[in-house]
Parts: structure tokens; C-alpha cells; sequence
């Protein structure tokens, strides 16, 4: 428990982290921060488990567990996804998404 | 735990050895000599499967993190046979200038995705099936992306990564949620323990769908696979389309029927609703594609409806079937693939209108093509029609309307499924073409694979005991 912070107040921001980086990843158009808006849900993932573990079940552990997983997992997703991106950008030479349609249905 | 206890993780630690030998070959072998890396992880990944056949006992690790039992070792089984036959397709594309130099980071890479799947299967904590889930997902994206030199396959990567992290990103929102509710993420703790259901259960239950989904390439989530299944390399698309689907329902119908099983009234009629839907958009648009690999990924998405089937049915005869008809599909759209990476590598020609013909000049790789086509379509010699059988017998022992109709719909289903299948098939057979693709020579071993996916199309239907075998360690609701 931290003082004069209750849980719901921290729920408001990790939700509202979640449908920003949501809103974000749909209707940006540049893949870098398209990256950025999903590296914002995972956050938002990881500050949920923290303070679900510490207000609710402060006798465990897994949630503290599970979000230094998230965290480490999420910069091996970036690392991945920044190399692809710039073999795109020497690919297509641009990372807008709207450059990179080759295959439409 | 003692040291002999490590042996339950046998698949994985196999698999970790092969993928260390092979990174040492890299640095052994001098670069003209590279070209045997891909019979050395052949022959190793030969021996691993052989290994994953021979008994083993059932316990769990890691406190409960790690299960395993008698039916993920099968599940385990069926993935390593599909990596085998993928494996012999692959051996011939690094002759080519272009992949030359990188024949041991496809294998790692490969290896490393299969290991998370393993994980994933053998998961007892959602901990461990999020981490198998990510070692799964993350290096798939590398291997989309894996012909540098090509703009589709960049555009696969991209789409392929970007499209799963926004998944599992959703999925993990959802398992922070069962965290709040349950505080607990044990498999095991969840089944048992005693709650009542409140909205904030469905809510998980919501996004652990919607994120599973994304995996299976599911209706609405499935508008990643055909893109992406045709920018990525051939041999890509058959292991993304067959392994990493077929571990994904694997893992999604033991969490169902473990963890989400006193929520059964509220996701079962979810899935009746996405099975429709899955079955109906993968079919009508597979009947528009002109390209192989779309057509083929959209075949797959239909063929994930129709898998949906059999945990609906929510017994242990619905989950065996969903098992066997993995079975089937690894053989027969291997199979498939197998005919069309054969035609890619050799003439580079990707769509059916360019099969005009082509039985006149290649008569057996046509008949293996129509084979295949069957299976998938569910004619009854081949083993696809056992499979869709048993499927269609699960669903109708549930002797309720909505089931009734639910069948009625996966039947018109299986009709309009014939219509396309059977387009490559007159092209092949009956359509004119004055210049048809040439005669050409395959490949010792993609002739291999080819001939251990026939047979196994061909032996499954008929040894009804490996269905049996199935069924034994299948469980319910």
C-alpha cells in the first residue's frame, strides 16, 4: 500500500495506458511509433501486475515476477522488430506504413 | 527434484543440444563447406524425433511451471514429425547464392521457435505460456523476414511481429486481470479454486480469447495470415501455417479445459459465433485468391473454424479430435506446400492459373497435389475425410438445436471448401494451356518429405489405433 494512493487511482492510468497505446497503434502511421504504441500496453501490463501483487496479494511474489518477464521479453520484441524495421527502410526507403503495402487482398 | 526429473523436459533440452551443435558446426566448418549444415540438422532433428517416441514417465517441474504428460508428449510428437518434413523440403533452398551464407541462423532460429512452442504446450503456469509463447512468436518474425533481399518478406516480418505483440499485449492486459481476480496464475490453482464468476473473470476470458485468436488467425483476427503467409519465404509459410497454428490450438484447448472450464456456458458460445464466422470469411475468400500461398492461407483460417468444432464439443472425444485432425492437417497441407515450394524453387511460378496443364508434363507431383487437395477438402480415401468425421461426430454428440445447426453450417461449409480445392485441380487436369510449366527434377529430399507427407495422409485415415491412442489422455470439461 502506498499512502494516500488507492488502487483504483493507478488502475485509471495503467487502463487508460492501455487504450492509448491501442489508439496508437491503429491510427499512427509510422512503424517506429507503432512500436512505441505497443511498448505503451506492455508497460501498462507490467505497472497492472506490480500493483495488483502489491495492493492486493502483498504476501506473493508472481506478479513481480511476471513483470520483470514482460519488461525483458518486450525489449527482445523491439530489438527484433527495429532490426526488421530497418532492413524495411532499406527495402522500401520509408517506414510509413502506407509505403509498405505490397500485398493487399 | 533431483537431477533424473530433468529428463520429463527431454524434448526441449534435445533441442537446446541440437541447436548449440549446430552453432558450433557454424564456426567449425570453413565457408565452401557450409552446405553440409542443413543434412547435419536434419539428421540431428531426425534423431530427436526418433527420441520423443520412446516412453516417459508424467510429472511436473519447476513447482508445477512445467507439465508434462502422456498427451503433450503427443502433441510434442505430432509438431516434431511436421518440423521433419519441413526440415527435408528446406535442405535444397540454400544452394542458392542469395541464402548461402545464413544455412545456420534458419535452423537456430527454426529451433528456437519450437522450443518456446514446446514450453508453451507444456505449460503449468500462464507465466511459462506467455515466455514459450514469446520465444515462439519473436523469432517467427526474423524467419518472415528472412530473404533480406526481397520487399515482401521485409513486409511479412513487420506485419507478423507488429500484428502479434499487439496480441500478446492484449493477452497479457487479460492475465493481469485473472491476477487481480484469482491471485494466483497456476493452472492448477485457477481450476480449483472457489470463486464466483464476476465480470472481471469474463473480461480475462474476453482478452485471452482475442489474443489466442490472433495466433490461430481467427475471424476477425486473421487479417495478418494471408499477407504475411505470402511475403514469407515457402517453407516459412508451411511452418507458420501448420506448427505454429497447431501449437497454438494445442495449448488453447488444454487452458479451455483446465483453467476456463467453470466458464464453459460463457465461451462456448463465443466460439460457436467465431466458428461460423471463421469458416464462412476463410472460404469465400479463398474461392477469389489466384495465388498459391493466399489461396493455402486462406484454406488454413477455414480449416481453424472447423478445428473450433471440436472444442466446442467440450468432451475428451472433441479435444482427441481436435488432436487428430492437427495430425491430418500437418501431413496434408505439408503435403501441399511440399508441391508448391517444389514449383516455386524451380520455375518461380505462384499462382493456380499458372498450373494450366500440369499434369501433362508432371503427372506424379500433380497426383500429389490432388491428394493433398482432398485431404484438405475431406474426400474420403485420404485421411482428411476421417478427420473431419470425427470432428463433425464430436459436435453432434452434443444433442442439442444449436449444435444441430452448428453442424448443418460446417457442411455447407465442407461444400463450398470442394469448389475451390478442386480449381488447382481442373487446372491441373482439365484446362488447355499451350505452354505449360516444364518437366523438372525435384530434389532427393524434398521428394522425401513429399512421400513421408503422403503416407502419412494415406496411414492415418486408416490406423484408426493412433486415433484410439489419442483418445485414451484426452479429458472434458
Amino acid at each position: 500500500m502506498i499512502e494516500g494512493i488507492e488502487l483504483q487511482h493507478i488502475l485509471i492510468v495503467t487502463t487508460l495506458m492501455f487504450f492509448i497505446g491501442v489508439y496508437g497503434f491503429l491510427v499512427r502511421r509510422n512503424l517506429i511509433t507503432i512500436l512505441m504504441a505497443s511498448e505503451l500496453i506492455l508497460n501498462s501490463v507490467s505497472i497492472n501486475f506490480v500493483v495488483f501483487n502489491k495492493y492486493l496479494y502483498p504476501d506473493a511474489l508472481q506478479g513481480y515476477m511476471f513483470a520483470i518477464f514482460v519488461i525483458a521479453i518486450a525489449a527482445a520484441e523491439a530489438a527484433v522488430a527495429i532490426a526488421i524495421i530497418i532492413n524495411v527502410y532499406r527495402r522500401f526507403k520509408s517506414v510509413n506504413v502506407e509505403n509498405v503495402h505490397e500485398m493487399k487482398y | 527434484m533431483n537431477l533424473h526429473s530433468f529428463l520429463l523436459m527431454r524434448h526441449e533440452l534435445v533441442l537446446i543440444a541440437i541447436m548449440l551443435i549446430v552453432l558450433i558446426a557454424e564456426l567449425a566448418t570453413k565457408d565452401n563447406r557450409k552446405s553440409i549444415i542443413a543434412p547435419l540438422a536434419l539428421v540431428l532433428f531426425g534423431i530427436h524425433t526418433v527420441i520423443g517416441f520412446l516412453p516417459m514417465e508424467s510429472g511436473t517441474l519447476f513447482g508445477g511451471m512445467f507439465n508434462a504428460t502422456p498427451i503433450n508428449n503427443i502433441m510434442k510428437n505430432i509438431l516434431n514429425i511436421g518440423v521433419l518434413i519441413i526440415l527435408f523440403q528446406t535442405q535444397k533452398t540454400f544452394d542458392s547464392e542469395l541464402n548461402r551464407g545464413k544455412v545456420s541462423e534458419y535452423f537456430i532460429v527454426l529451433f528456437s521457435t519450437l522450443i518456446g512452442m514446446f514450453y508453451m504446450i507444456s505449460a503449468g503456469d500462464f507465466l511459462m505460456f506467455y515466455i514459450g509463447l514469446e520465444i515462439a512468436t519473436i523469432p517467427l518474425a526474423a524467419l518472415a523476414a528472412f530473404n533480406r533481399h526481397e520487399n515482401k518478406s521485409a513486409e511479412a516480418g513487420i506485419k507478423l511481429l507488429l500484428s502479434s505483440t499487439l496480441s500478446s499485449g492484449i493477452l497479457l492486459y487479460g492475465l493481469s486481470m485473472l491476477y487481480a481476480a484469482n491471485g494466483s496464475l497456476f493452472f492448477t490453482d485457477l481450476m480449483h479454486g472457489t470463486y464466483t464468476i464476476t465480470s472481471l473473470h469474463t473480461l480475462t476470458l474476453i482478452f485471452f480469447f482475442a489474443g489466442m485468436a490472433f495466433k490461430i488467425s481467427l475471424v476477425p483476427f486473421h487479417l495478418w495470415a494471408a499477407d504475411v503467409y505470402e511475403g514469407a519465404p515457402v517453407n516459412v509459410t508451411s511452418y507458420l501455417s501448420v506448427i505454429s497454428k497447431g501449437s497454438a490450438v494445442f495449448i488453447f484447448t488444454v487452458v479451455l479445459y483446465t483453467v476456463f472450464k467453470n466458464y464453459a456456458e460463457t465461451w462456448q458460445p463465443m466460439m460457436y459465433i467465431i466458428a461460423i464466422f471463421t469458416m464462412l470469411v476463410g472460404n469465400l475468400f479463398a474461392l477469389r485468391q489466384n495465388n498459391l500461398k493466399r489461396f493455402l492461407a486462406f484454406s488454413s483460417i477455414a480449416q481453424a473454424g472447423f478445428l473450433l468444432l471440436g472444442i466446442i464439443a467440450g468432451s475428451a472425444v472433441g479435444m482427441a479430435t481436435v488432436i487428430y485432425y492437427v495430425l491430418v492437417y500437418v501431413f496434408s497441407n505439408l503435403a501441399a506446400f511440399g508441391v508448391v515450394s517444389m514449383i516455386e524453387s524451380h520455375t518461380g511460378k505462384t499462382t493456380i492459373s499458372d498450373l494450366n496443364g500440369f499434369y501433362r508434363t508432371n503427372p506424379k507431383l500433380s497426383l500429389a497435389l490432388m491428394l493433398a487437395l482432398f485431404s484438405l477438402a475431406g474426400i474420403p480415401p485420404v485421411a482428411g475425410f476421417f478427420g473431419k468425421f470425427f470432428l463433425f461426430t464430436a459436435v453432434a454428440s452434443v444433442n442439442t438445436t444449436p449444435y444441430h445447426i452448428l453442424l448443418l453450417i460446417a457442411l455447407l461449409n465442407t461444400i463450398i471448401s470442394l469448389y475451390y480445392y478442386l480449381m488447382p485441380v481442373k487446372a491441373m487436369f482439365i484446362n488447355k494451356n499451350e505452354s505449360p510449366i516444364a518437366y523438372f527434377k525435384s530434389d532427393v529430399f524434398a521428394k522425401i518429405g513429399l512421400s513421408i507427407s503422403l503416407t502419412g495422409m494415406v496411414v492415418v485415415g486408416f490406423v484408426s489405433s493412433i486415433y484410439e491412442e489419442i483418445l485414451k489422455f484426452c479429458f472434458g470439461l
